[in-house]
Formats: C-alpha cells, structure tokens, sequence
C-alpha cells in the first residue's frame, strides 16, 4: 500500500501505471510470451498497443521490456551497440519515468537489456534477459507476401524457398550477400528472424546462456529463444554461413573480433573503425587498452593506416 | 445481515496486484525457460480458498482474465469458493470444455485427465493450446525422467508425485507432435517448475 502511494509520488506529474501498460495489457503479453518460450522460434500474435512513440522506435520491445520488468531490475538500452543515441537514450529515460528502475550502461550489471540491432560483445549471463526490437518479424515476408501462406509454411516446416533465396545470392554475387536478418534455425525447427542484427552476432545466439525475447510492435508478434538453445544460421555444405571480418581492430580500444563502425571523420576520405558496443570500448579502455587512434578519436585527422 | 455477506464474499486477491503479478509472472516465465528446474514462487500472506493452492491462485491471478477460458478439475469446479474467487478476482469464464480451456487448474493431479483431452494448438497457430496447472506434493519422485532441449545445458533429471502411472508416457506422445501441445507448470507450495511442449522426455527403462 505505501509502496503504491511512493510510486505514485514518485511520478509526479506522470502517475503512469508501474512501467506505463495497464495491467490487462501486461497479462495478454505475458501469456504471449510463455507461448513463445515454449514453441521456440514461432511467432506468437499479440494485441499489440499503441505507444507513446512512432512505430519503427522500439515499440514491440518496449512493450515486452515493459511486462517483464519489476522494481528491482537493472535496465540497459542499446541501439547498433550504442547507450547513448536518440533511440537508447529516449527509451531508458521512458522506464525511469515510468517504472522508475535503476538503469546502467554496463553490460554486466543489467538484469535486462533492450537491443536495436545488436548483441553485446560480452557473453551474456544467465540471469538476464535480452529484448530484441524487431521491424519484419516474419523472415519469409520478402519471399512470400501473403501471411496466410508464410503461416502454413512455418506450420509445414517448408523452408524451401528460403534455401532458394540464400542460393540465389551466391549465384549472382558468389557468396551469400545477406550480411544482417540473416535467417537462423530454431532448435532444428522454425525459421527465424533475428531482428536486423549484423550475422556477426549470429553465432552468439547459439547456446546462449540468457533468455532471448523478441517484440515486433508494429507486425504485432512475439517470439522468443530459451537459454541453452541451438541456434543454426542457414547455409550450404560448400557454402558454409560465415561471419563478417575485419582486417584491423578498433582504433580507439584496439579490440580485435569485435563489430565494428567505421566512422567517417571528413570530406577527403578519412574514416575510422571503431567498436560498435560502446560498453566494451569503455570498459577496455577504463582496463588502459588502446588503439591506434592513441585512445582518443581524432579530430579532423588522417587516421586508421 | 452483514455478518452473512461477509461469510460469501470471496478471500481477498494479490495484496500487491501490480509487483506481485509481475514476480509470479517472472518466476513462471523462469520455470518454463528451464524446464524442470524448480523456481522458488513466495506468496507471502497471501491466501486462496482450498482445495486452490496459495501458489497456484497466485498465477492464476498473475495470467488469467477475461480472454482466457479456465478449465478446472471437479475437487476446484466442486468448490463454489473457488470458482467465485476466480471469477471475482480475474473475470474469467470457467469452461467444461477442455477443448477450449487457455489454462487448466488440477489440484487432484493424480486423477488428471487425458492430455490429449485438452487444447493442443493448431499447426499453423500452437499457441492457442492449453497451459495446464497442475497441484503436486513434491517435484521428485520414483517414476522420474530425463529433459533435455531448450533450456537445458545438460540432460537433467525430473520428477513430480503425484501423477498418473501413464503420465509420462502421455506427455511423450504429446510432445512428440511438436509444435503442437501442451505447456505444464507443476506447483507445490513453495515451488514452481515448468514443462513446455519444446522439451524431450526420456523415460528411464524399468
């Protein structure tokens, strides 16, 4: 009772509900993710809400980040890696506002992260949740338009075309051009779409020791991957899936097997490539690891040679 | 006057309805994320009229509404107490039918019904099967089995008493129908740990 009557103060002029959704709302998505977690990889319906932001902002995330946070829960919010851009920033200062959690930067102290787009270069853990923002859930939907077709496909396991697809990428280009949304197999049965992250990150989904939950605000659907669940990204005996490299490590942390940005510092052509997770950049940096850049990005230079 | 309406009105719900729901959800979200791993479920004061445990009114309370037919055995559905306390508190229908039931409530587990007998999903949307919720004694017991799938880093070893002898065997067929199914939550009192459709049975040979 005085618990409820803190928070409501606490609001202030806001008085939102705990974490903004009403409670019928919560129940229907939770159902919905129980659904997901037991059916791997298939695509749960949900009725999903109206947010306060556009959709293509997070809204499928933010609703599941909203139905599984408690007050005790330590929130992370990352865009393409990143803690501090629009969409990071704005949804983080959404759940203070209206859940007043506790929120953190550092991979390893959340208890649940909210994704656009990338994993984390550290290995989860199992004690957290990784939210996935999703745009097209359905990894068919370019294929094939109509979801009454694409639903009797994933009933059939008739992944056929798909293989096709990834075929004709190697017949007009030489190799498999998809380099992010790349298709995965869940547990050796649905098709799946990891949401528009690099396949660099790909591998990571495999056996991952975290639960993984997937929101798609606008296509109204909720998917989900357990811990500990094979993870297989689709590929060909002779054209095994790999992974994107990088011929040098980041200029500014001088992490090596990371994803990174490249940067493009001015009009003649010089760029840098730096870590994508702006956590472990930090974190190495904080540990004395520098890169080329000498550790600090520089301005107006000729760099990364 | 008061003192009888008093005696007919139902046991008050979740003390905490927002925070409290949300841990009941989390730890069934826990439970069904690893299969057979027991997950501590607290429910402090809060109290449901027998033969409902505290545990399972606690998520019944945490899951279910309007949307969302109930099914319940006949010890629960024998219980004016109980099906006016689910209603008061969740609105749901209280369905015959298994067939149609979002969850089902089994507080006599022994004497459960045939799995087949309950919503198994379609193919092209399993989601729309039922979760069943099942009273146990103790999450051990002598006629255990082995998991393994998602979920589970290692085959694990699990067991609830008590069961119907053909239980696992049943529960075997069923799974192997995937994606088609049911999902399990076996509760005790302080305890819940989940079984969806997604996990691979392996009965130990007798």
């Amino acid at each position: 009772m005085n618990a409820q009557a803190d928070t409501a103060t606490q609001a202030g002029e806001g008085e939102y509900n705990f974490a903004y959704l009403d409670e019928q709302t919560k129940r229907m998505i939770r159902r919905a993710i129980l659904k997901a977690i037991a059916v791997p990889g298939y695509q749960v319906p949900f009725a999903s809400r109206e947010m306060p932001m556009p959709y293509g902002w997070g809204t499928g995330g933010v609703q599941v980040t909203a139905s599984i946070l408690g007050r005790d829960d330590v929130l992370k919010v990352i865009d393409q890696g990143s803690d501090d851009t629009t969409n990071a920033v704005s949804i983080r200062a959404f759940f203070e506002k209206t859940a007043q959690v506790a929120t953190t930067t550092r991979t390893d102290e959340a208890t649940i992260i909210q994704t656009r787009h990338r994993i984390p270069e550290k290995a989860l853990k199992e004690d957290q949740i990784i939210v996935y923002q999703v745009p097209i859930p359905e990894p068919l939907r370019f294929l094939e338009p109509r979801e009454t077709e694409t639903r009797k496909m994933h009933a059939l396991a008739e992944y056929g075309l798909m293989h096709v697809k990834l075929y004709e990428d190697i017949a007009r280009h030489g190799h498999i051009a998809t380099t992010y949304a790349y298709p995965v197999k869940v547990d050796g049965r649905y098709v799946m779409d990891p949401s528009p992250t690099p396949k660099f990150d790909n591998p990571k989904m495999h056996e991952m020791d975290a639960l993984q939950l997937f929101g798609a605000g606008r296509e109204k659907r909720i998917y989900a991957i357990p811990p500990h669940t094979a993870v297989e990204s689709l590929d060909f005996e002779d054209y095994p899936f790999e992974i994107q490299k990088f011929d040098r490590p980041c200029a500014i942390c001088g992490a090596e097997n990371v994803y990174l940005d490249e940067v493009v510092l001015d009009d003649r052509g010089g760029r840098m490539f730096v870590c994508s997770d702006t956590d472990h950049c930090e974190e190495r940096r904080a540990a004395g690891h520098t890169g080329e850049a000498g550790g600090i990005p520089l301005k107006g230079e000729e760099t990364a040679r | 006057m008061s003192a009888l309406l008093e005696a007919a009105a139902p046991l008050p719900g979740l003390p905490d309805p927002v925070h409290d729901s949300q841990a009941t959800f989390r730890t069934v979200m826990n439970a069904l994320a690893r299969p057979g791993q027991p997950q501590k479920l607290d429910t402090g004061d809060f109290k449901a009229p027998a033969p409902l445990s505290n545990t399972a009114a606690a998520i019944a309370l945490s899951l279910v509404d309007y949307d969302t037919p109930v099914w319940l055995d006949s010890a629960l559905a024998g219980s004016s107490e109980v099906r006016q306390f689910l209603r008061f508190h969740t609105g749901c229908p209280i369905t015959a039918d298994r067939g149609e039931a979002s969850f089902a409530l089994i507080s006599d587990a022994e004497r459960m019904p045939p799995l087949a007998s309950f919503n198994q999903g379609t193919l092209e949307y399993p989601d729309r099967s039922t979760t069943i919720i099942a009273m146990v004694d103790r999450l051990t017991g002598p006629k255990a089995v082995t998991l393994s799938g998602p979920g589970l880093k290692t085959p694990a070893g699990f067991g609830a008493n008590p069961l119907p002898l053909s239980f696992w065997a049943e529960l075997a067929t069923i799974h192997a129908q995937f994606p088609r199914g049911v999902d399990m939550l076996f509760v005790t009192k302080k305890q819940v740990a989940g079984l969806p459709r997604s996990t691979r049975i392996e009965t130990k040979d007798r």
